[in-house]
């Protein structure tokens, strides 16, 4: 722990670590602003400022000797520690906190930090960020387990799906030297929902753009990870999506619909990377807006004539303050009075429940937490916002929420409350809508059946 | 007003200037972190209002940035003023909260206007035989008498809410408790003696143009009257000096959450002023233990990041 407190080990987050260490007031501010904290019935444990508080107790008996009479008293032993690390990955570091803390600490990067010292001094990590993820991505070249061959197979089967169901000839490019853009996909995409690769595909092809995708290790998935637990594992797989944009000499990054791969890369890793890998990074949504706005590909509302919410990602909009461009998009391609925005949205949203790696994890009960702590609000609020639609499978509703991780979450809790054989709710991405709703390519691009 | 006492004001008021300033020093000294912000940014001229940024812009990086101090200005008075985030948030807390700290900016501006008439009394006497120095007089003793009145309410209320609310009261140490109890005493005694021996904080007015002037000149008067303006002004002078020592120095550390930090957005763009400085701490030793890193003292952060990266078997 006391490395944390180093400049050398520790200068990524040195001053937002002190500023949140030193200038908590314990005022509990920031709890109702928790949706774990609120529907875990209020569990005391899962308080933001919890685990924070334990974690500065140890700081400032143990690390700075500081008086308990000022901070407080703690014991320091195994018991501790490892439930410090446990709690640590019981918050989805969305940051929801940080935002209405009248002082500016910020809890859920404690949550962050504690995740760190274990998993950079101790090895402590969890299993799916860490084994399963970017130390898979950093060796095979992706999370999913996907080498180059068959990360490419696969596309090429999603272009053949795709031009089959748009009458649109696709084909994604690979590897393309001078392309403008290096799209980065999240990878789990391309296994688990191939209709968004295939959706981009389409859109930038009549957009007219040029673009690739990088089959170099771990530049064919956007995935950051390490941005969850771990700073030098994050700095390795930002390093090699720089280093594949700098190898086919791309003009820019576009990220797609990834929302933690959005902020990996264009936000954090802004202080990481320098000279020719500091190359221009941006999101697929100011590039699908542009396309919108350009006129370059006809769209007809008609086509998404049913009721549609967006979710925002926590890593793009409150992290990152991209608010309007996927909003601008959706008035283009979904009539008006279809759109039913959720309460509160834009900066001020819930997080879907499934952030800072939870989507992916599933270790003991963690799956059930999840659908019954940490996505409950989310799920409420889709439920809200459908609310005055008819609650049945019969008139198909469509969450849009561009983000992987998100998706991922969304997809397990509308599942596990059987949203669609119920309520008739359904999920996706943005791009999907999108070509939904293309002129040029055939009607019926979205799959209500496929979950 | 005795040698010591006046020796004490001085030292209490050295340990609060040496104090503030090396916290800013501090905190301004820190290496540079990766980017946390957090929006809304109150500088995103017109964006601010719903939480954008400059990344809504494609090709951003191409495009002029819009800087607005007019809108940090916009966010931050009514932020230290009015605690607008607190009483958003948490308006259970922000009834005692508000008092307690608007207190202390009217307390804070009555110490420096008693500075004012003390110096205004020192280079300008004819000044205060005017119409300035009764407005002087009537501001002196009504930012005084409020400041020191919503403090102790605040604190009051603060108080009861440490000790009576289950939810805080399991995060609450003794210090806690010992620093509004401090304000409570402190300025409980000041306000006491403003009703009691000086309506018109003429007295302290007289030891603050002493100190301003270094005269050191003792209170006319005995008893109470003398002695209770003179123990009030050591008892404030302590409390300034404390109140940087503690976390409840938050009011620098807010600047830099802000600044620093939450709004610290600024693109680090090729070629740029940032990247040497990048370069440097890249190039610091780490050493981190866990098997995915095995930092040594001397492995950098670049070598750590760029290293080949192999997976154990158990994995």
């Amino acid at each position: 722990m006391r490395k944390l407190f180093t400049p050398e080990n520790n200068w990524t987050f040195l001053q937002p670590l002190l500023m949140s260490m030193e200038h908590c007031a314990r005022c509990h501010t920031c709890s109702e602003a928790c949706h774990v904290y609120e529907e875990s019935g209020r569990d005391p444990l899962y308080r933001p400022a919890y685990r924070s508080e334990i974690f500065r107790r140890i700081y400032h008996k143990y690390i700075i000797n500081g008086s308990t009479f000022s901070h407080g008293d703690v014991d320091l032993n195994w018991k501790t520690v490892s439930r410090l690390i446990e709690l640590a990955y019981r918050c989805n570091l969305c940051r929801r906190c940080a935002q209405t803390c009248p002082i500016g600490a910020d809890n859920a990067l404690l949550a962050r930090e504690i995740r760190k010292v274990a998993s950079q001094e101790m090895g402590i990590t969890s299993k799916e960020c860490h084994d399963d993820g970017s130390m898979l991505q950093l060796t095979v070249g992706s999370s999913t387990g996907m080498n180059a061959l068959v990360v490419k197979d696969n596309l090429e089967f999603i272009d053949e799906d795709t031009s089959e169901k748009t009458g649109i000839k696709v084909e994604t490019p690979w590897d393309k030297e001078g392309a403008d853009i290096l799209l980065l996909h999240n990878a789990g995409e391309i296994m688990a929902w191939p209709e968004n690769p295939g959706a981009f595909a389409v859109l930038l092809n009549a957009a007219g753009l040029s673009w690739t995708l990088s089959s170099d290790i771990a530049a064919y998935d956007g995935i950051n990870y390490g941005v969850w637990y771990d700073d030098v594992q994050f700095a390795r797989v930002a390093i090699l999506h720089a280093q594949a944009a700098k190898k086919l000499k791309v003009k820019k990054i576009v990220i797609g619909e990834c929302g933690h791969a959005h902020k990996a890369l264009t936000v954090i890793a802004d202080k990481v990377l320098t000279g020719d890998l500091n190359i221009p990074r941006e999101s697929a949504f100011t590039v699908l807006h542009e396309i919108v706005k350009s006129g370059r590909i006809k769209f007809d509302k008609s086509r998404n004539d049913f009721p549609v919410t967006l979710h925002d990602p926590c890593n793009v909009v409150r992290l990152m303050g991209i608010v309007r461009p996927q909003r601008e998009i959706i008035k283009a391609i979904v009539p008006e009075n279809r759109y039913h925005p959720m309460t509160p949205e834009g900066i001020h949203n819930y997080c879907c429940g499934g952030g800072s790696g939870f989507a992916i994890m599933s270790g003991h009960n963690f799956s059930d937490w999840r659908h019954h702590v940490a996505g409950r609000r989310k799920f409420r609020q889709i439920l809200e916002a459908f609310q005055g639609e008819p609650m049945d499978k019969d008139h198909p509703k469509y969450v849009c929420a561009p983000c992987s991780n998100c998706k991922g979450q969304i997809r397990d809790i509308i599942k596990y409350y059987e949203a669609w054989e119920k309520a008739g709710i359904h999920y996706g991405g943005l791009v999907e809508l999108m070509v939904n709703a293309m002129v040029d390519a055939k009607p019926g691009y979205i799959d209500w059946e496929w979950h | 007003m005795t040698l010591i006492s006046y020796v004490v004001i001085y030292l209490a008021l050295l340990v609060f200037a040496i104090a503030v300033i090396a916290r800013f020093i501090m905190w301004s000294r820190l290496p540079m972190h990766l980017r946390w912000e957090l929006y809304p940014v109150a500088h995103e001229a017109s964006r601010a209002h719903y939480g954008g940024s400059y990344f809504e812009e494609s090709e951003w990086w191409t495009k002029p940035r819009e800087k607005s101090m007019v809108g940090e200005l916009k966010a931050m008075i009514p932020e230290i003023v009015f605690l607008v985030a607190l009483k958003e948030h948490n308006p259970k807390l922000w009834v005692r909260s508000f008092p307690f700290h608007f207190g202390l900016y009217l307390a804070a501006a009555w110490a420096v206007l008693m500075g004012i008439h003390g110096f205004l009394a020192a280079v300008a006497p004819a000044l205060l035989a005017g119409v300035i120095g009764t407005l002087l007089k009537y501001a002196i003793v009504a930012s005084g008498a409020a400041g020191m009145g919503l403090a102790i309410l605040g604190a009051v209320g603060l108080l009861h809410r440490r000790l009576s609310d289950p939810e805080l009261r399991d995060f609450t140490t003794p210090a806690d408790i010992f620093n509004l109890l401090f304000f409570i005493a402190v300025f409980g005694l000041t306000l006491a003696t403003f009703f009691t021996v000086d309506r018109a904080f003429s007295k302290f007015t007289f030891l603050v143009h002493n100190l301003v002037t270094f005269k050191m000149e003792a209170l006319p008067g005995s008893g109470l009257e003398s002695l209770l303006p003179q123990a009030s002004l050591v008892m404030l002078s302590l409390l300034i000096a404390y109140i940087p020592l503690t976390h409840m120095s938050h009011f620098v550390g807010k600047y830099f959450a802000y600044h620093a930090i939450r709004w610290k957005d600024d693109p680090n763009l090729r070629g740029g002023k940032e990247e040497a400085v990048i370069h440097k701490l890249l190039a610091q030793p780490i050493d981190w233990a866990a098997p995915h890193i095995k930092g040594d003292g001397k492995k950098t952060w670049v070598d750590a990041a760029t290293e080949e990266v192999k997976r154990s078997k158990k994995t």
